[in-house]
């Protein structure tokens, strides 16, 4: 036992220096990143809150009429937001909403991509699935850790970690709606003659939309779980009031900034559920 | 209804083997391994063998067999969704004929878009498409706009008769109604190679029953060339110019229905044969016995063995009178249509050599008489009970040699 434990195997450093390496030799890459996306997260959350609150609020409910025809729906969401806003987390909401938006969006753009490929090759999937497994199981404080070094305090840590966090459910739904396409619906394409790219876009992608669109759905739901820990690193948004109420263990201020963020979550949950999905599914 | 006489699929020599190492399959396969052989041998599955069949303009050619025949497979061949490992498919292509075993992607994607359609057997339609949209699946894949897709896609709702249900999405159908989606879809591309892979198997009996005839009344106006699979023979019967009958992955033997019904090739032929009903197959003139074997005496005819029924025959031998009994009987066509029933019983009826059996024995029933077939008017042979027997006699003679198998 001794002998086993006087050579300990320097796992940690090796991480720690090759996270320094990086640190020296492309911080330029890591900080023209960082500048990018702080840029556009901060450009995104300006024009969020250029808006008045009370137009956003009606172009969010009309939003949401557009999408599900559903006036007690719009009802609640209205009436939720203005809680939000008298309890005086409406400046809060936007931040983290914006975050959430750019996440999603992040992993979407690069997630779909990647779940098609894997579909078409397997020894792909077989290759990104333990890296997949890693990224969901790997507690986030581990990787919070080099993510604030390399991109420095503030929200891009926090989104990059949101992301690493929330990209395996795109990835894996768009995998499964793609390679769930039954072979006949995928020959028929073919005996027409479709290319490669039509079977994808004609057959392929709207078998797999609703799938794919449940991944979006889980993305949502998984960025905003990370609010509170993107806080930790310095986003702005409804974690930093929890962050605070927990040093100063205030519970009135976390218990209304945990209510604001469970609006949030339930409102972007109904916004973004399919309409009509019983009509759709045979 | 038999071919121009222009070849519109060949096929030569097609092995089609499913495995890793096809080389070493095609080798066993050469010194003559079977399929259980070399699957233990090599794990290469033999999905066709040898296969040779030319199909010509116009026909309709059944691949007929039990599931794992080949049939399919052979079938799929034609538009490159599977692979040949070694032979030719040749398919027409307006002037001339393209190999799709050997032609590049460019080539094979012409023919699919252009020459050849499919129909599936669990109808294949796109659940997300209306049913507009899938009739004009191949339209769009070619490039074609919208407003000149859907005159077509009207044209050919109104050729199956689903004109009205153009918006419904596909599932909102019967199977009989999306099946005649799958064909409006096969049909809009205009091509004149129509692959059918068992496409009414998935139907109730009277459904199928019914699209077949359907199919058969839209190919006398279309006269597409069809290569059909099927597993049940007397839908192969029904539908077939020619069939081809599959088993283990070679054609075992090709030819007319009549031919198929009357001299199989072998026991898996004749214990399909043993379950068909030869009523709609067989034909009067494979029936009958010959004016050459009949007996005649001075300028008379004689039609049964007693000597009942004496034709007189004129100059030309077409049958001028008739005497039944030693009574004059009145010599009446056959007309497709008429009232058998009503036929009186001093009726003598002339009948074309293709009347179906069924015919001869509704004829037989209602007159007394046998029946007298003509050809261009002239006196060819006879249809009696011995003739209708022997016919029935013919199939259950065939099953007798078939071994119980219990199927």
């Amino acid at each position: 036992m001794d002998f086993i434990e006087n050579y300990k195997i320097p796992l940690g450093n090796w991480i720690s220096d090759f996270v320094d390496f990086l640190n020296d030799h492309a911080a330029w890459f890591f900080n023209f990143i960082s500048d990018v996306l702080g840029f556009l997260i901060e450009g995104l959350i300006d024009v969020l809150q250029a808006v008045p609150g009370l137009l956003l609020i009606a172009l969010i409910g009309a939003f949401a009429y557009w999408l599900h025809r559903s006036i007690w729906l719009v009802v609640g969401i209205v009436l939720s937001l203005l809680l939000i806003v008298n309890i005086g987390y409406w400046e809060e909401t936007i931040e983290t909403l914006a975050l959430v938006i750019f996440a999603t969006a992040t992993c979407m753009i690069v997630g779909v991509p990647v779940g098609i490929a894997a579909a078409h090759r397997p020894w792909l999937y077989t290759a990104i699935r333990p890296v997949l497994d890693l990224m969901q199981t790997i507690p986030t404080f581990v990787y919070l850790i080099p993510t604030l070094i390399l991109f420095g305090l503030g929200v891009v840590p926090g989104l990059i970690s949101t992301v690493i966090f929330a990209i395996p459910a795109p990835i894996r739904l768009t995998y499964l709606g793609i390679s769930s396409v039954p072979k006949n619906l995928y020959e028929a394409g073919e005996s027409f003659g479709a290319t490669k790219s039509q079977l994808l876009w004609k057959v392929e992608l709207p078998h797999a939309l609703p799938t794919i669109m449940a991944g979006l759905t889980q993305c949502i739901m998984l960025s905003l779980s990370m609010v509170v820990i993107a806080a930790l690193v310095g986003a702005d948004g409804l974690g930093k009031p929890v962050v605070r109420a927990l040093n100063t263990v205030n519970i009135a201020r976390g218990f209304e900034a945990g209510l604001a963020i469970v609006i949030v979550a339930i409102l972007l949950d109904r916004i973004c559920k399919q309409r009509g999905l019983n009509q759709k599914e045979r | 209804m038999t071919g121009s006489g222009m070849k519109v699929v060949d096929f030569q020599n097609v092995d089609i083997i499913f495995g890793k190492d096809p080389q070493k399959a095609l080798t066993l396969l050469d010194q003559g391994a079977e399929r259980d052989e070399i699957l233990a041998k090599t794990d290469n599955v033999i999905g066709v063998a040898g296969a040779s069949l030319t199909i010509e303009e116009g026909e309709i050619c059944v691949l007929m067999g039990l599931s794992g025949s080949g049939k399919s497979t052979l079938l799929r061949a034609v538009n490159g969704l599977n692979k040949v490992t070694r032979g030719k498919i040749l398919v027409r292509d307006t002037d001339n004929l393209v190999d799709v075993a050997s032609c590049d992607a460019r080539t094979l994607r012409h023919l699919r878009m252009n020459r050849v359609a499919m129909v599936f057997q669990q109808f294949a339609l796109l659940p997300w498409r209306t049913v507009a949209e899938n009739v004009g699946l191949g339209l769009e894949l070619r490039g074609m706009d919208k407003a000149e897709r859907a005159a077509i896609v009207e044209e050919k709702l109104e050729l199956v008769g689903l004109s009205q249900w153009k918006d419904k999405f596909a599932h909102e159908l019967s199977g009989g109604m999306q099946q005649r989606v799958g064909l409006a879809r096969a049909f809009a591309t205009d091509a004149d190679i129509l692959l059918m892979d068992e496409p009414f198997s998935a139907l109730d009996p009277l459904i199928r029953d019914h699209l077949q005839d359907e199919l058969l009344e839209l190919q006398q106006r279309l006269k597409k060339t069809i290569i059909f699979v099927s597993h049940d023979l007397d839908e192969a019967l029904k539908l077939g110019t020619h069939i081809a009958i599959m088993e283990g992955g070679r054609i075992v033997q090709y030819g007319a229905p009549e031919h198929i019904v009357l001299e199989p090739a072998n026991e898996y032929v004749a214990e399909f044969v043993a379950h068909m009903n030869p009523l709609n197959v067989l034909r009067g003139g494979s029936l009958m016995t010959p004016l050459e074997q009949l007996k005649r005496e001075d300028d008379e005819v004689l039609l049964d063995r007693a000597g009942r029924v004496r034709v007189k025959l004129n100059g030309s031998g077409s049958p001028e009178s008739v005497s039944l009994d030693g009574y004059l009987g009145r010599l009446t066509p056959y007309e497709p249509g008429m009232d058998i029933a009503a036929l009186p019983s001093t009726a003598l009826i002339t009948a074309p050599c293709d009347m179906s059996m069924r015919v001869a024995i509704e004829l037989r029933q209602a007159t007394g008489q046998p029946v007298a077939l003509v050809e261009d008017g002239k006196l060819v042979g006879v249809c009696g009970d011995e003739e209708i027997y022997a016919g029935i006699l013919r199939q259950s003679s065939v099953a007798d040699k078939a071994p119980e198998t219990g199927l």
